[in-house]
């Protein structure tokens, strides 16, 4: 399951007719930005997929469509033959900060990926194996706004396991996390990955967290956005740049395709 | 030494003006040579005080009020938090609903007791009707401002859980903006307090707006200051439970 097929897949924002926000609103009323220009993509049942590019290129449009936010200009997002229509418990989104609702405690918020359970007592079961997973047993009836940053993104994670959905789609998952947090929720997510080979997307700007997670690399760029790189990747894990030299040069071939230098 | 008088100076520093403003003004009554039907001193505003308590008239009064203000505020949620809801979230309708509620709300409540007189008679109707015209407007703004700033985020998350319709207005807009929502109805029952002195001056024969105004025809000042202080006691204790209010729901507890 969660195999995920992207066929020529268009997307492009129409700036509303009259509405000008401001004087200095960039944009002419119906201008249309083409985001997407003809993206095809495949990625495999259980891979990790880390998505590369500057901000703005449409990393995270493409997740929206894949998770059915959005709908494309033309082209479609198949999952297992299935296309997709709108968001469902099949693929669960993790959002970049706060996705948790903040008038529900962890246990409410993690209630909601077993929804469609009928068993109460499953129920409770897999609520209470999921938020052990992510640690935070104890925490059970803590609202969000007593969790640290690190804890809500756990929290967010347990809850999206929880629906056992077949893809799992991460915008940017350690946006504003602090160092450690980062270091540790990044671990957790190859573990969970590890354990459950659920087809994982990830979003991110950091060519270290793609080279240490993915399975597979896509590097985006350009406006509207195309594919530069989609590389498979088959190092085991634990994975260093530093060590195993064959990373390491993909790693500088990543740093010169997105137009920047490790080294300053 | 210190210790004690902090702990206890939110109870002391407000006793010390108090029992200074009633000094002077007890001083000013008795020397300034102002007859005490024009400028009664306090102890003669307790005295009336006493006496309005006494023969249950205050309380009558007070109940009457209460029972306006509740009436016409409750109405005014009845109508004023779906409309907000539907004109926060749905575009097409605030466009055609905005600009009118917008040019009916700066209309003080007031103007309107003409027509509220016409249309309802005399008795309490017209009264409850101000009154609820007062709240009506700043809820309904405040509601839709509460429902249009909701994170979008949210609503993804309950298309992602698949929550149906109804599921969607009770765990996500409701809660998203209870706490904006709480905060006005603060303010509006205050506003509501504050208009319903002004309709009982019409029409009505029974209130704390018409104690005020009966009083003066009988050129009783003492009496009309006891319907103005109690006004204000009652508008503490509004405010002082609508505050509690606020913190109905244990993840709104943050601030």
């Amino acid at each position: 399951m969660g195999h995920i097929l992207i066929q020529d897949l268009c997307k492009s924002y129409k700036n509303r007719r009259f509405v000008r926000r401001g004087p200095r609103d960039p944009y002419e009323p119906g201008e249309v930005m083409r985001i997407l220009d003809h993206i095809n993509l495949e990625f495999l049942e259980g891979e990790m997929v880390c998505l590369l590019g500057p901000s703005g290129c449409g990393k995270s449009t493409l997740l929206r469509l894949i998770a059915g936010f959005d709908t494309a200009a033309s082209g479609e997002v198949t999952i297992d033959g299935e296309k997709v229509t709108g968001p469902s418990p099949d693929h669960i989104f993790v959002f970049q900060q706060g996705g948790l609702l903040p008038w529900m405690t962890v246990w409410q918020n993690v209630e909601l990926g077993v929804r469609n359970v009928e068993d109460a007592r499953v129920r409770r079961e897999r609520i209470q194996e999921n938020i052990d997973m992510v640690d935070l047993a104890d925490f059970e009836q803590h609202y969000p706004y007593q969790l640290s940053g690190g804890m809500k993104r756990r929290a967010e994670l347990a809850r999206a396991l929880a629906a056992n959905p077949d893809v799992l789609i991460m915008d940017e998952p350690f946006n504003g996390l602090d160092f450690f947090s980062h270091m540790k929720i990044r671990e957790e997510i190859v573990n969970m990955h590890e354990l459950f080979r659920k087809t994982t997307l990830v979003v991110t700007h950091d060519i270290d967290d793609a080279l240490l997670m993915g399975d597979r690399i896509v590097v985006m760029g350009g406006r509207p956005a195309q594919i530069k790189l989609n590389r498979r990747l088959d190092f085991p894990h634990p994975r260093d740049p530093k060590k195993n030299a064959a990373l390491g040069d993909l790693k500088d071939e990543l740093f010169l395709m997105l137009g920047v230098s490790y080294a300053v | 030494m210190m210790g004690w008088y902090r702990g206890k100076q939110r109870v002391v520093l407000p006793l010390v003006s108090l029992i200074t403003i009633l000094l002077i003004w007890e001083l000013t009554a008795r020397y300034s040579g102002w007859s005490s039907q024009v400028f009664p001193s306090p102890s003669k505003v307790m005295r009336g005080m006493g006496e309005l308590i006494a023969n249950g008239t205050l309380l009558r009064h007070s109940i009457a009020s209460l029972f306006r203000v509740t009436a016409g505020f409750y109405l005014a949620i009845v109508f004023a938090i779906p409309l907000g809801i539907l004109l926060g979230r749905m575009e097409t309708l605030n466009l055609m609903l905005n600009p009118i509620i917008q040019f009916l709300r700066p209309i003080s409540p007031l103007a309107w007791i003409p027509l509220a007189v016409l249309w309802f008679g005399i008795g309490d109707r017209p009264a409850v009707f101000l009154i609820f015209l007062a709240c009506f407007f700043p809820l309904t703004v405040a509601t839709a401002v509460a429902a249009r700033a909701i994170n979008p985020v949210f609503f993804q998350v309950a298309a992602n859980f698949k929550f149906n319709r109804w599921e969607t207005i009770t765990k996500i807009i409701f809660p998203a903006i209870l706490q904006q929502v709480l905060t006005a109805l603060r303010l509006t029952v205050g506003i509501g307090w504050l208009v319903v002195v002004a309709a009982e001056m019409l029409a009505v024969r029974s209130g704390l707006g018409y104690l005020i105004l009966d009083s003066r025809n009988a050129l009783r000042m003492d009496y009309v200051m006891v319907g103005m202080m109690m006004i204000g006691l009652i508008g503490i204790v509004l405010d002082g439970l609508m505050r509690r209010l606020i913190y109905l729901h244990p993840s709104l507890q943050r601030v």
